[in-house]
């Protein structure tokens, strides 16, 4: 794991992070107006913020807000019902998840989703294979296929980023949920995403795995320049790792700021607490 | 509108009996959460009993009645349920359609084994005289078998409606099939009801077996298959959800094809392959157009993460020096295989195993399909037909000759294999398993039995001038042994490097976490079409390679039945490997073989075999055969060059990792 780099609390500006290049003033995410029901339920209404590049962004909200429905009409799992998200100025209205995937939106999942058959090591050897894009079949009916050196290297790189380079050639089913989640980490990494949205990465983790969780993030985004979207229920890594905070409740946006700024916000102590 | 009605009303019994089956696999679909493929093959097991104790043992129809659907029924139902249903976790929907399939296979095969092979006929009715004429309707005589067949259908339907509706038992079963685990924190013993539910369903099937059996002359299991087909689009309409929407439908179905059948021309094209596929072009638009039938596989079951995740494929870890002797081994046996076929093996056995390298090419296509795509197609067999048909017509109308010819009935069953996965990408699990049924039977009825194609069901006789050049008309002469190995080979390897390869990760990938692979960048629309249609070739070679064996290729070969087989089949011997899909080809027809000098009465128990190692599907997903396998040689690794002082050497670059073969960037 690389060394940590930990922010001061100064740094955590609304609007801090890289700045925007130049000549480029649109923001990387920008969501306007999203709405999603379920039948009589509106878990998601009116919905609009912006990440900018190389910003972290944290989503946060009690349970039911509606964090994971936004993260999946981004990503496209879930169409909305009003409402527009663009990545990069391009609209990503009626994109399937694999573009979306493939203009530089990388995820993880509430609900870890890996390759139970897999090792490790091939879960981001497949993620590499499928970002470079030239897998065909008739170089593998020609015995074309087999991994390149430069491959190799870019996932034994992730590997040593996430920590998971001595358990590489394990099978991910004997691996423990944390684990998981840093393979799952790892395999979206290696798609080199320039926003990654990353759904309760902590969630099922202890208090070690947890910090150097938040410390592979603050990496990512200071050394690569890398984008974060988190949604977390442990505001303790919200607070270690944001630099602007979006709080959500019942579907809306009920605060938008630094950390410490939303915290203090009554809607937000109402929504968590239930007081003022 | 006298014609009208002479025509339509007779279409009631027919639907009726459509409506029986179909209230029958919502009441089990409903009350077990199974959908239950085997419903049919329980309705003429219950059947088959209730006429052999009354030909066979002369018991009066009321005994008979009481044992084969009071007791009998019910208790096979109950059977399912403990011995296998209970056991496979409500999330792994796949085991269910397999384990439903294996008894549709093995159940109806092994009646003969168990009563004697003699034909039933005329099975006798229960409740009214099929000779009284009882009233008139317009046009139409009521007799005993349309008043049976209507009361009791209504009967039952109101009775079931009124269990789950309206009784606590009922909520309860309702209960139990979203969720046993919550409904027994409420303190409800959802053991006991979901087996009550499976003695009801079977109590059901048994009631419909033994209506439905005085309908045809002879008692024949094809019969309740076909039945259960135009039950299954009655419903699927109903989303498996409403038994009076669904005996409607199914009997709307009956109505429609006696109202068609009224007025079509008889030598018409509609007449003779639209008509009777009706029921199937029913399903298609269900499967298709009913957006409920998307999420039948989705689990609502709060408490589903309680259950373990499915069982992995059973891996073991070899050293590489026992990998070696494996390898040479298996390498030998090859050898020595070869060298037997074309020197001293007797001219019969040499036909069993030129057959059975045709077989396993065409399950080489249920290991692409199954094994690596994750998907369940019972439409193999059709795919294989396609190929086999298209070369022989080729070969018959243009001088093509057919081992050349195969290689476009490949590309003939890759289209049809595309256009299958097209229609079916929004379908998983039992919808798509459905949707190929469907499939299947459609090409039975409308297609295989046209005389343009296949000259009817004594099919094309493949004569010499077609095979071209080189003498393949001596079945069992060594030039097609040379030809099938070849082929064989050459599908082997093909996709053994597919699973080496990018796609073949890619479909690992797609197996494990389809959101997880889009997000990835994973186009799994292209991959669900890529794996169809490369099955389709393989199964398109195999049924060519079939053909000239046989010299014959006739719809018997690649209907729809032998497409649940061959299912079957494979997943015993091992769907995830291509040796799996070998063994299954050479051991379907060595068993086969061997059977033929056992008692006519014992034919059928290559299936039940098969169906029986296929039951084991939830706890051993790589195949029952290949798990004893592997068991096997791990034991005789130890015993024979691991003793155990030096595990504590033996470390991972000494290993060679078994589960599924190779990867990307794998070990192996």
């Amino acid at each position: 794991m690389t060394a940590e780099v930990r922010r001061a609390p100064d740094e955590r500006r609304a609007g801090a992070g890289r700045p925007a290049l130049l000549g480029d003033p649109s923001p990387l995410l920008l969501v306007q107006g999203v709405s999603k029901s379920f039948g009589g339920v509106q878990a998601v209404a009116e919905v609009t913020f912006a990440v900018e590049r190389g910003e972290s962004v944290g989503l946060v909200g009690p349970n039911g807000a509606g964090k994971t429905t936004l993260f999946n009409c981004i990503c496209g799992q879930l169409r909305p019902d009003a409402g527009s998200c663009e990545f990069e100025g391009q609209r990503l209205d009626g994109l399937p998840t694999y573009r979306r995937a493939r203009l530089g939106i990388g995820r993880t999942y509430q609900r870890v989703e890996v390759f139970p058959e897999m090792t490790v090591r091939q879960h981001l050897m497949v993620a590499e294979r499928s970002r470079r894009g030239d897998g065909r079949l008739w170089k593998d009916l020609f015995g074309l296929s087999a991994a390149r050196p430069d491959e190799r290297t870019k996932v034994e790189e992730v590997l040593q980023l996430v920590g998971l380079a001595d358990r590489a050639d394990l099978p991910v089913a004997a691996l423990g949920l944390g684990s998981c989640r840093l393979v799952e980490l790892g395999r979206a990494l290696v798609c080199e995403p320039r926003l990654l949205m990353a759904d309760e990465p902590s969630s099922g983790l202890d208090v070690h795995e947890t910090r150097e969780l938040a410390k592979v993030l603050r990496t990512l985004q200071h050394e690569r320049g890398m984008a974060v979207l988190l949604v977390e229920h442990d505001l303790g890594m919200v607070a270690d790792v944001v630099d602007r905070t979006v709080v959500m409740d019942v579907g809306r946006v009920i605060a938008s700021g630094t950390f410490e700024e939303v915290m203090a916000n009554p809607s937000v102590r109402r929504a968590y607490l239930g007081t003022a | 509108m006298e014609q009208f009605l002479g025509f339509a009303l007779p279409g009631i019994p027919y639907g009726c009996s459509y409506a029986l089956m179909a209230v029958g696999l919502v009441l089990t679909y409903q009350a077990t959460g199974v959908f239950n493929f085997a419903f049919g093959a329980q309705a003429y097991a219950s059947a088959y009993l209730f006429a052999w104790l009354i030909q066979n043992q002369g018991l009066p129809i009321w005994m008979a009645f009481v044992l084969a659907v009071v007791l009998f029924a019910p208790g096979l139902g109950l059977l399912f349920d403990r011995l296998l249903f209970s056991r496979i976790p409500n999330t792994n929907n796949t085991a269910k359609i397999v384990t439903g399939i294996s008894l549709a296979v093995g159940i109806p095969q092994l009646l003969p084994v168990i009563f004697g092979t003699g034909n039933v006929y005329n099975v006798p009715s229960v409740a009214f005289n099929p000779n009284i004429v009882y009233f008139r309707l317009p046009g139409t005589p009521v007799n005993g078998t349309f008043l049976s067949s209507v009361v009791f259908t209504a009967g039952i339907l109101v009775a079931l409606v009124v269990l789950m509706r309206l009784t606590p038992l009922g909520l309860q079963m309702r209960g139990a099939v979203e969720s046993r685990r919550l409904v027994q924190l409420d303190g409800v013993n959802a053991t006991r009801v979901v087996a009550v539910a499976w003695m009801a369903s079977g109590l059901m099937a048994g009631l419909a077996g033994v209506l439905l059996a005085p309908v045809e002359a002879q008692l024949q299991s094809q019969d309740y298959i076909t039945l259960m087909v135009a039950a299954i689009a009655g419903a699927a309409w109903a989303v498996l959800r409403s038994m009076p929407i669904a005996a409607l439908v199914a009997v709307l179905v009956g109505v429609a094809s006696l109202t068609l059948q009224g007025y079509l021309p008889t030598t018409s094209f509609l007449f003779s392959a639209v008509l009777p596929s009706l029921p199937f072009f029913v399903l298609v638009l269900a499967l298709l157009f009913v957006p409920g039938l998307r999420s039948l596989e989705e689990s609502k079951d709060p408490l589903a993460s309680v259950d373990p995740p499915p069982p992995p494929v059973t891996a073991t870890i070899r050293s590489m020096q026992f990998d070696r002797v494996i390898k040479v081994l298996w390498y030998g046996v090859l050898a020595a295989f070869v060298v037997s076929m074309l020197t001293w093996m007797p001219k019969n056995w040499e036909s069993v195993f030129n057959a059975g390298l045709a077989f396993s090419t065409i399950f080489l296509s249920i290991t692409l399909i199954t094994g690596m795509g994750g998907q369940l197609s019972l439409c193999q067999a059709t795919l294989a037909g396609v190929g086999a048909f298209t070369a022989a017509q080729l070969a018959n109308h243009l001088g093509i000759a057919m081992p050349f010819g195969g290689l476009i009935g490949a590309g003939a069953a890759a289209v049809v294999a595309v256009v299958l996965a097209v229609a079916s990408l929004r379908l998983r699990g039992l919808g798509l398993a459905l949707l190929t049924l469907a499939a299947a039977l459609l090409f039975d009825n409308a297609v295989f039995s046209q005389s343009s194609v296949s000259s009817g069901q004594g099919g094309l006789n493949i004569p010499a001038k077609w095979l071209g050049p080189i003498n393949f008309d001596n079945a069992t002469g060594h030039a097609y042994f040379v030809l099938a190995i070849a082929v064989l080979a050459v599908c082997t390897v093909a996709v053994l490097q597919i699973r080496r390869g990018s796609v073949g990760s890619f479909l690992s990938a797609m197996r494990g976490s389809e959101e997880g692979a889009a997000g990835i960048g994973i186009n799994l629309t292209w991959q669900r079409i890529l794996v169809f249609a490369l099955s389709g070739v393989v199964a398109g070679l195999g049924g060519t390679l079939l053909s000239i064996q046989l010299t014959n290729v006739n719809p018997n070969q690649f209907n729809y039945e032998l497409g649940l087989a061959f299912v079957v089949i494979v997943v015993t011997t091992g769907v995830t490997t291509v040796e799996g899909a070998i063994q299954g080809g050479i051991s379907y027809m060595v068993i086969q073989q061997l059977l033929t000098y056992a008692p006519q009465r014992f034919q059928g128990l290559t299936f039940v075999l098969f169906a029986f190692g296929a039951l084991t599907y939830a706890k051993h997903p790589e195949g029952i055969l290949e798990f004893q396998k592997r068991r096997w040689t791990q034991r005789f690794e130890r015993l024979v060059l691991r003793p155990a002082a030096d595990d504590a050497h033996f470390g991972p670059k000494d290993a060679v990792a078994l589960g599924a073969e190779g990867g990307l960037g794998g070990r192996r």
